[in-house]
């Protein structure tokens, strides 16, 4: 299975955010999106997933098989919101997501453990603090599988100890064969990981 | 998809009680419309089943933008639609109205025989404008989402949704009040408009969700 986009644009508005971006991701395979504010990160995860119309190019999953026939399918993506609800508890958010996108992989328990929430998944997600909500959406990556996560500032409000946490999450989902892309300001801490450099055309 | 229904079940009852809020305001629609036409007893029976209907339509438009507004807050929207290789789109949306129907909805319905009390009806136009409401409020239901997906990307869409709504649910309106007509005034019948009624909310239950669902998918930003 491999994740190619091949002279990718994206545009918002109208406006073209960037344009000619080709990457190739192999099963293993760490790919950081880095580039100043408003070079298209964002636009650009959102385009792999399919939430925007590709403007020009294309993007695509190979030999995804009946199980995972687009990249949609195929991706978790973790976006700036965590799209939790905040009148449900924690676990009750995630054993929704579990329910709804399938592929089960970990159980709601041992996931939250697994971003060190083992304790208050019975709280309401609106009384966890920033960095908390922000695992807990974490955890929704680990309770159903998908080959390929997508990214999106994923450390925002995470603590040094959170966020050396997430990244031993992440190497494990290489080391299973996953595929991650990421857009961040900060170094993952992910030894082999390309890199692409969104240019400031703005 | 049992799991979306339960989940916006529960947020719908404790959110913050949109049903409530629904009741409320028909029982307030209602209760007013005696106090305006004066104390003709037989004047209210007679307008009483298009009250109803009018006081239930109105009450039903009330949460309607929240339908996915909510969800795009917070993000889930972009997992539903990513989501739809799995789960169609469209049958999210139609699980989505239906989960919205149970909540604010249905309790129009149950509330609506008392109400019916207040404007002097008799027992069987009751059961008819009830009938009537239960078999035709999911077609407000699936038409207002078309509208509710539409207006999902702006801020204070409340009333957008309620005007893009209106029109197309009229037909709704008509046939389930003359069908609550046609069961006390004699000559008139009331199974044809029954019938054509429900074919409307049988037709919008497919119509809506895939036209939602075209929608939710273009509006991405």
């Amino acid at each position: 299975m491999r994740l190619v986009a091949d002279n990718l644009a994206g545009e918002r508005g109208g406006e073209t955010i960037f344009s000619k971006v080709g990457f190739t991701l192999d099963p293993g395979g760490c790919l950081l999106v880095t580039g100043p504010n408003g070079a298209g990160k964002s636009t650009l995860l959102r385009v792999v997933a399919g939430l925007l119309p590709v403007a020009a190019g294309t993007v695509g999953l190979e030999s995804g098989g009946e199980r995972w026939p687009d990249p949609a399918a195929a991706c978790h993506y973790l976006g700036h919101l965590n799209g939790m609800k905040v009148a449900l508890t924690v676990e009750e958010n995630l054993r929704f997501w579990q329910q709804f996108m399938g592929e089960m992989h970990l159980a709601v328990d041992a996931a939250l453990d697994s971003v060190g929430l083992g304790e208050i998944g019975h709280l309401p997600f609106a009384y966890l603090s920033t960095g908390q909500k922000r695992r807990a959406a974490i955890a929704r990556l680990l309770v159903s599988h998908r080959p390929v996560w997508l990214l999106d500032e994923p450390t925002a409000g995470l603590d040094t100890a959170s966020e050396a946490q997430f990244a031993a999450l992440m190497r494990a989902h290489l080391k299973e064969g996953g595929m991650i892309v990421a857009a961040t300001h900060l170094p993952l801490a992910i030894e082999g990981a390309g890199e692409l450099r969104m240019g400031g055309n703005v | 998809m049992l799991a979306l229904y339960i989940r916006d079940l529960r947020l719908n009852i404790r959110a913050g009680g949109g049903a409530l809020v629904g009741i409320l305001f028909f029982l307030a629609v209602i209760a007013v419309v005696p106090f305006g036409v004066g104390p003709d007893l037989n004047l209210l029976a007679r307008i009483g089943p298009a009250i109803l209907w009018i006081g239930a339509l109105l009450a039903a438009l009330l949460g309607l933008d929240r339908l996915f507004q909510a969800d795009r807050e917070d993000g889930s929207l972009d997992l539903l639609v990513m989501n739809g290789a799995r789960q169609m789109l469209a049958f999210t949306v139609f699980v989505k109205c239906l989960a919205h129907w149970t909540a604010s909805v249905l309790p129009l319905v149950v509330a609506a025989p008392l109400l019916g009390l207040f404007m002097n009806m008799e027992p069987v136009g009751i059961a008819a404008a009830t009938l009537t409401l239960l078999v035709g409020t999911p077609a407000i239901a699936f038409i207002g989402a078309v509208g509710a997906a539409v207006a999902v990307a702006l801020p204070r869409g409340g009333l957008l949704v309620s005007v893009l709504v209106l029109p197309l649910v009229i037909p709704v309106l008509i046939f389930g009040v003359s069908a609550s007509y046609g069961a006390i005034t004699e000559p008139d019948p009331f199974l044809p408009p029954f019938l054509m009624m429900t074919a409307l909310t049988l037709f919008f239950a497919v119509l809506g969700p895939l036209a939602a669902a075209l929608a939710l998918r273009w509006s991405a930003d």
